[in-house]
């Protein structure tokens, strides 16, 4: 039988976090989003103390304290380049593997013939990236990848287990999946569950009893895919490229609230430049750019939501013509009378950059212009890519100056003055 | 000089072995009689790191580890695949800091300095030592 696993690390960010705090070993530990608005990753002990994943720091953080837990800003120099090292030790493992996210891969296991065999795989992966970088992983090993999801989310349950667990016998298979809410399910979401819910199906074991048929005509070939899975038939194959991104999306938390529109407009310009340097650094042209702006969700002041996007007849990746977008579309999604928290430009619709899309009355000066375009902004990105020194006249700088994270730690494996230290 | 075109030839029809040669730009002048013998330059990562995914940097502050050559300020290249061993020198987290010292297994555990006004670390029962790495070589920087 041919098996697949997911190599998953335990709280990831809160995990990076303790590797050169190993004072830390036992202590509650959580990570903030940027701007140290809300909690988005914690430590076992955290968890234990009822710190709830997305909460928003302020609400918890005095009962956090008190009871002698961590905090951490997020660190992500620390935690991109733990988690490069991380996959790279499993890269050396297997032949084939897909790194799914920051701290999630699915790795192939060809060479392994049967279930003892893997196990013994994962037991060894694990005490591997465990001893070289610091990171605690859990192992879920199964036919495909729908159930190695399962598998991971029974390892992580199963205390004072291995933190491996491989799911290949029928039987074991559907005994799991009985205990299993069908929204805990790789790919049902709430929605889904709730529909599900309603036409008798409860559990993961519910889902995969149900007709393919029905499933299909009922639902979506993605939901049968899902059933095909449990059932133990690979659908959803492991990808070792990297697909194109389809959307970029640039969005901050204000520091303090912005009224009106003279106050917002050199912040959403902020955003569309920063968005523009992603575009052309990922080599796309986008067709589309939107504007989304709200207010706090939290508080009794007046609610607001406003997103409006702006189309071009062709695609594009210059920062002015982002900016012109960006703008109209501001201007539109903007309501007077508002304390706005948050704010952020979406840039989509993307297609490759090489393919030149001529209008039909483009001449061969225009083209010309193009290409000076195109040199401008290569310059400009370039001599932004330290540190900006070229501003857009609609920017405000002071606003980009980096933020102040008051409880970030050391970029311990990235940066030659914050070497961690040893007398 | 006279040139006869004799058709076009594209890389990829090549074997391996002759790719080089018609992919060199053609100069008017003595082809570099190095051509042939290029190597990378050398590569001090190559040199000091065997193991890029486990291997930490560490800088050294004090000067307890000064007759084994490990200066203040050193750059220590510490690799946690290694398994630390009687006589190695280890970075170790001892009370919350971060220390570097020689491991001494026997007749005790204990962590010894290489320097004279120091003393030895001894382990007492039921004190935790935990091991971050083997230091494999230190770097001292004296301009």
């Amino acid at each position: 039988m041919k098996l697949l696993a997911l190599v998953d690390c335990d709280n990831f960010y809160a995990s990076c976090e303790r590797v050169f705090r190993p004072d830390l070993k036992q202590t509650p530990v959580v990570v903030l989003s940027n701007n140290d608005g809300c909690v988005i990753a914690r430590s076992k002990e955290a968890k234990s103390m009822g710190i709830k994943m997305g909460v928003p720091w302020f609400q918890v953080k005095k009962a956090y304290l008190a009871r002698g837990g961590r905090v951490f800003s997020s660190n992500f120099a620390l935690y991109g380049d733990l988690s490069k090292r991380v996959m790279n030790i499993l890269e050396g493992m297997v032949k084939k593997i897909e790194v799914y996210s920051i701290d999630e891969a699915f790795l192939d296991l060809q060479h392994i013939q049967n279930s003892k065999q893997a196990y013994e795989f994962g037991i060894y992966c694990r005490s591997t990236v465990h001893q070289w970088v610091g990171i605690p992983v859990r192992i879920g090993i199964a036919p495909t990848k729908t159930l190695t999801k399962i598998a991971s989310h029974v390892a992580k349950h199963t205390n004072g287990g291995t933190g491996v667990c491989c799911l290949s016998k029928q039987k074991h298979i559907a005994h799991i999946l009985k205990t299993l809410p069908v929204n805990e399910v790789w790919g049902v979401g709430r929605n889904l569950s709730k529909q599900l819910n309603q036409l008798g199906t409860h559990s993961a074991y519910d889902l995969m009893k149900m007709d393919i048929g029905f499933i299909r005509k009922k639902f979506s070939v993605v939901l049968e895919r899902t059933v095909r899975e449990l059932r133990g038939e690979p659908c959803i194959q492991i990808q070792n490229h990297i697909e194109p991104k389809k959307q970029i999306v640039v969005s901050r938390s204000f520091r303090g609230k912005i009224e009106g529109l003279n106050a917002l407009k050199p912040l959403i310009s902020n955003f569309a430049v920063r968005a523009g340097e992603k575009l052309r650094h990922e080599n796309q042209k986008c067709s589309q750019v939107s504007v989304f702006i709200s207010t706090s969700r939290f508080g009794k002041q007046p609610q607001y939501r406003g997103f409006n996007s702006f189309r071009f007849s062709h695609p594009i990746n210059d920062t002015r013509s982002i900016l012109m977008g960006a703008n109209t579309a501001l201007d539109i999604a903007f309501q007077e009378g508002y304390a706005y928290a948050k704010a952020g430009i979406l840039l989509s619709q993307f297609s490759c950059p090489t393919v030149i899309q001529k209008s039909l009355f483009e001449t061969m000066n225009q083209l010309y212009a193009l290409k000076q375009d195109e040199n401008l902004m290569q310059s400009v990105d370039e001599l932004n890519s330290h540190q900006t020194q070229i501003y857009y006249a609609s920017q405000r700088p002071s606003s980009l100056l980096p933020i102040q994270k008051r409880m970030v730690s050391p970029r311990y494996t990235t940066n030659w003055l914050e070497l961690p230290t040893a007398l | 000089m006279t040139i006869n075109y004799l058709g076009s030839i594209s890389a990829d029809d090549l074997p391996a072995t002759f790719t080089k040669f018609f992919l060199e730009p053609v100069s008017v002048g003595f082809p570099s009689p190095a051509n042939d013998y290029l190597e990378s330059p050398i590569d001090l990562n190559q040199y000091l790191i065997k193991n890029g995914a486990a291997t930490f940097l560490v800088r050294v502050s004090g000067d307890s580890m000064l007759n084994a050559n490990i200066a203040d300020q050193a750059i220590l290249i510490v690799d946690r695949s290694l398994k630390p061993k009687h006589g190695s020198i280890v970075v170790a987290s001892l009370d919350g800091d971060f220390v570097c010292k020689r491991l001494q297994l026997k007749p005790r555990l204990c962590l010894l300095p290489e320097n004279s006004k120091y003393q030895p670390i001894y382990i007492q029962h039921g004190q935790d030592l935990d091991i971050m790495g083997t230091v494999t070589a230190a770097i001292n920087k004296f301009e």
